[in-house]
């Protein structure tokens, strides 16, 4: 192995500190066989201490050896008895290494054509996908098929590993050949970061450290972009949504509503709302056996205990009243990923899964079958394992859906055969239909049980977007932003000259925000305040400033209101539009 | 963005971390902890008669840990079911006695007595046989007089090839047999639990977690485990690599003395088939310190597992956990 730098040892200590420091990262590998993926993961393994003495010494005792150095690194992580007779591996499998700076979980899955299923249950967890391409052979059919799947899973990086680099000569001009042939594809996945790395697994080139033979690549090696590559799992900005999984009802006294935090930001004394009762409370505490939390976000597993009993059970949905809230529909439009032998038969019920909450579906149409490898359109009338579908789905009872593209928790959706009890497909679902009847309902519901109050879920409907504080110091850019605002038809208020003290702001702001109303404030804040903020927990404060034009700066606040999810994003839904 | 909550009631702005971006990143062990809890979560909410199996090792411990955070402030809404092989070390059972009192667990224990009285013993079937009748068949006839519908299980994917491919909501048929072939996508964190009668599910919370993630998990959060992970003088056996702790239920090979060796456990089992290893840590941090330079898998002292290339995964079909 030639390379640059050496890798930085472990410090113990780091390992007594116990939490420890890091974070996890999910990733997938995929290629097609022989590409080297079983070497690159045993290198990554073996070089990162992630394989243990035992085994090291198995493989070098083994009798198979299929590799042209003395270690076969491949065979660190072979798999089943009858698939290492084979010499193939057959299904997801995962793998597990550690750096100071991260723990790696890898779903390592098979590249051949029949197993799309397993790619697809890799990537539903993953953050980043390695996709491995022999430098011999360049982009091939499954090369395009392991990069589609990635992206309708939404993994947000696709890592392009041009292997066996040694083989052509560590020869730029062949990288550079490949890369430019995935970047056409690129403007078909939407969303996704591309990265190419130049290695050799066998060799250990650019693997773990920066490699001498490829002089000419600048970025970073495999381990190093692994370590560093930023999640945006990690952002707490999209809207909370809080599917109920369980109710912990010790005594009875106290009945708190479990669950996993699917997106978003939640404290005690946020208000919010039970779909689909439409019942309001208000967070009391948010309880666990380490003691109650100030404020849990996602993927905390918690429990939420509310100031008032209202009718919440397992499969129920809760959000922030002051949050745009999900869709509400019978008509899902989803990609489906059909995984069982038996093919889709369209006039079957099958059970479908949301979140924790199960309800009779039918897949009323398939509109196309796509294919993996062109991306082009292929008109359908069933679907078989492994292939993949644009459909859409009736569901017996309404759902609450965001787009999978933006909350993956609530658009995901997993159908089982009720004969079987398979597992037979897995969908994203990109939208829905509107559902007249679903819609009416829920606005009944949700007053129903506020005779006398109406409620800012209820503004927010009529305004189509929540309240936020703009503060701006120039009073002509503060002018500028409540022209542009009303213009595009949103609550807007100007109010002069306040200094906003955040420790205690005024209560009328609070009748504003909750008003759903866009408060522009020509104004400032005291000495030493953080200028990004939320006021009562939920409510954005953004600070605007001027630099450039005065239009520039007006797009830049419309922008930062989409960004927190204020107002709607533009309508460029991503899911379906990028095949 | 940054997300600094400002709530009039609780916070002044200089109490705002300097960095709030990495306030919402879990650390990986509190990453792998939501996950788990929310596995036990689905299976007190899918199934009719669940059971946790509990083996008393240090997973066991973990998991169970993980249980009743999973359920606070209520109890545990299943039982603990111990397969007693009855060659556990002594230590083992007393610790699992005292543990599972305090913290008011309900507690079933089984044990294959009919294979017992017929003289099953690890020294006259070998290790293999002897496994196959006192744990397996054990298992499996436990799990099916309690009628239970869910097994949870410690197993970890890192510990052995197998499992590496096993999934979380592990299907079995009405023979408790598992079949690598023929498992249930999953996806995401929706798992499927759907059975019919006679059929089981096994559910791996700890599937995603090392072993260092383990030890790590124990020394934060200062879980209980049994005294025989931490080294002391020991009267042991020394077979090759092997060190048997000396009990009065091993029989000894001709010519063989026991010696005072100061050891430790990796991992639990009985005290046949289970060696110890030579150590000096007898705290926590030394033993993560002792497992970062000790890079060999826990399993291997463990001595059945080597017995045939692959044998674990027999076993698994079998209906071994
Ligand atoms: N020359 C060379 N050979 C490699 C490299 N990576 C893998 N191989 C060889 O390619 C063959 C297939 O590798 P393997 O890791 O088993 O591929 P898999 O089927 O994708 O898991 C083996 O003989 C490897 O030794 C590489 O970077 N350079």
């Amino acid at each position: 192995m030639s390379t640059l730098e050496q890798p930085a040892l472990l410090p113990v200590s780091h390992f007594l500190a116990g939490e420890g420091e890091k974070d996890l990262l999910r990733f997938t590998t995929a290629g097609s066989v022989d590409d080297g993926k079983s070497t690159l993961i045993g290198r990554l393994l073996h070089d990162t201490n992630g394989a243990y003495e035992d085994q090291i010494e198995a493989v070098r005792k083994s009798k198979v050896n299929r590799s042209t150095g003395n270690f076969d690194f491949s065979l660190l992580t072979d798999g089943l008895k009858a698939e290492r007779e084979q010499g193939i591996t057959i299904d997801v499998a995962y793998r597990y290494f550690a750096t100071p700076r991260r723990k790696f979980i890898i779903a390592d899955t098979p590249g051949h054509e029949q197993y799309t299923r397993n790619m697809a249950t890799g990537a539903s967890t993953a953050d980043l996908a390695i996709i491995l391409v022999d430098a011999r052979h360049g982009v091939l059919a499954q090369t395009r098929r392991h990069a589609y799947i990635s992206w309708l899973l939404g993994i947000e990086h696709l890592v392009v590993t041009v292997n066996k680099m040694d083989l052509v000569d560590y020869s730029a001009a062949r990288f550079h050949e490949i890369r430019r042939d995935l970047e056409v594809l690129s403007h078909r996945l939407p969303g996704a970061t591309l990265h190419y790395i130049p290695v050799s697994a066998l060799e250990g080139d650019n693997i773990v450290a920066r490699s001498a033979n490829t002089p000419w690549y600048e970025g970073p090696s495999l381990l190093d972009l692994l370590e560093n590559v930023e999640i945006a799992r990690y952002t707490p900005t999209k809207a909370f949504r809080f599917p109920v999984q369980y109710v912990i009802r010790p005594d009875l006294d106290f009945r708190g509503f479990a669950g996993q935090v699917a997106s978003g930001t939640v404290r005690p004394g946020d208000s919010l709302l039970a779909l689909p009762s439409g019942q309001q409370a208000v967070v009391d505490r948010i309880v666990t056996f380490d003691g109650d939390l100030e404020e849990a976000f996602a993927p905390m597993a918690i429990t939420l205990k509310l100031d008032r009993e209202i009718d919440v059970s397992r499969g129920d949905i809760l959000i922030k009243a002051s949050e745009a809230p999900p869709s509400v529909s019978r008509h899902l439009e989803a990609t489906l990923v059909w995984m069982s032998p038996e093919p889709l038969h369209a006039e079957r019920t099958y059970l479908l899964r949301h979140g924790s909450r199960e309800v009779s579906a039918r897949v009323g149409q398939i509109h196309h079958r796509i294919d993996i490898e062109t991306y082009g359109e292929i008109s359908a009338g069933s679907l078989s394992m492994n292939e993949i579908a644009r459909v859409a789905i009736e569901t017996a009872s309404p759902l609450y859906i965001d787009p999978y593209r933006e909350i993956h928790a609530m658009g995901a959706v997993v159908l089982v055969d009720p004969i079987s009890n398979n597992t037979v497909a897995a969908g994203m679902v990109s939208h829905t239909r509107q559902d007249k009847a679903a819609e009416r309902r829920k606005r009944q519901t949700a007053l129903a049980f506020q005779v006398s109050r109406v409620t800012p879920l209820e503004r927010q409907h009529r305004h189509g977007h929540r309240g936020a504080v703009l503060l701006a110091e120039d009073l002509t850019l503060a002018e500028s932003l409540d022209r542009a605002f009303f213009d595009r038809g949103w609550q807007s208020l100007l109010v002069e000259g306040e200094t906003l003290d955040l420790r205690t702001p005024p209560a009328w702001l609070k009748a504003a925000l909750d008003g759903a109303n866009l408060v522009v404030l020509a104004g400032s804040l005291p000495e030493g305040a953080s200028t990004q903020a939320r006021l009562w927990g939920d409510y954005p404060l953004l600070t605007v400033t001027l630099r450039g034009t005065l239009e520039a700066a007006t797009r830049k606040a419309v922008d930062l209101l989409a960004a927190h999810r204020v107002v709607p994003a533009d309508e460029q839904s991503g899911d379906g539009e990028g095949i | 963005m940054s997300a600094a909550t400002l709530n009039p009631a609780s916070g002044s702005p200089a109490a705002i971390p300097p960095e709030p971006t990495n306030r919402y990143r879990l650390s990986h062990l509190r990453a792998l902890e939501a996950e788990s809890i929310h596995i036990l979560r689905e299976v007190a909410a899918q199934f009719e008669r669940p059971v946790m199996l509990y083996s008393i090792g240090k997973d066991s411990s973990v998991m169970l840990h993980l249980a009743r955070k999973a359920f606070f402030p209520g109890r545990l809404p299943f039982p603990l079911l111990h397969i007693d092989t009855t060659y556990e070390y002594p230590e083992m059972i007393e610790f699992r006695d005292r543990f599972t009192a305090e913290i008011g667990a309900d507690l079933r224990v089984h044990t294959n007595w009919k294979a017992i009285e017929e003289g099953a013993n690890p020294y006259d079937l070998g290790t293999s046989k002897c496994c196959g009748l006192l744990r397996t068949r054990a298992l499996v006839d436990g799990l099916r007089e309690g009628g239970y519908d869910a097994a949870l299980g410690g197993a970890r994917r890192d510990e052995e090839r197998s499992r590496a491919k096993e999934r979380v909501f592990s299907f079995r048929d009405t023979h408790g047999q598992w079949d690598p072939k023929n498992q249930r996508p999953e996806l995401w964190n929706v798992y499927n639990g759907r059975v019919d009668k006679g059929e089981s599910i096994r559910v791996f919370p700890l599937s995603n977690w090392t072993e260092m993630d383990v030890w790590q998990y124990i020394a934060s959060e200062n879980i209980s485990i049994v005294p025989l992970y931490f080294a002391k003088e020991r009267e042991v056996l020394v077979r090759g690599e092997t060190l048997i702790p000396y009990q009065s239920n091993v029989k000894l090979l001709p010519n063989e003395k026991p010696q005072i060796v100061r050891c430790r456990m990796r991992s639990l089992g009985c005290t046949p088939c289970s060696g110890a290893v030579r150590s000096d840590a007898d705290t926590l941090p030394k033993i993560i310190e002792e497992l970062f330079g000790f890079r060999r898998s826990e399993r291997e002292n463990r001595v059945i597992d080597y017995d045939q290339d692959g044998s674990m995964e027999m076993k698994k079909r079998e209906g071994y956990f």
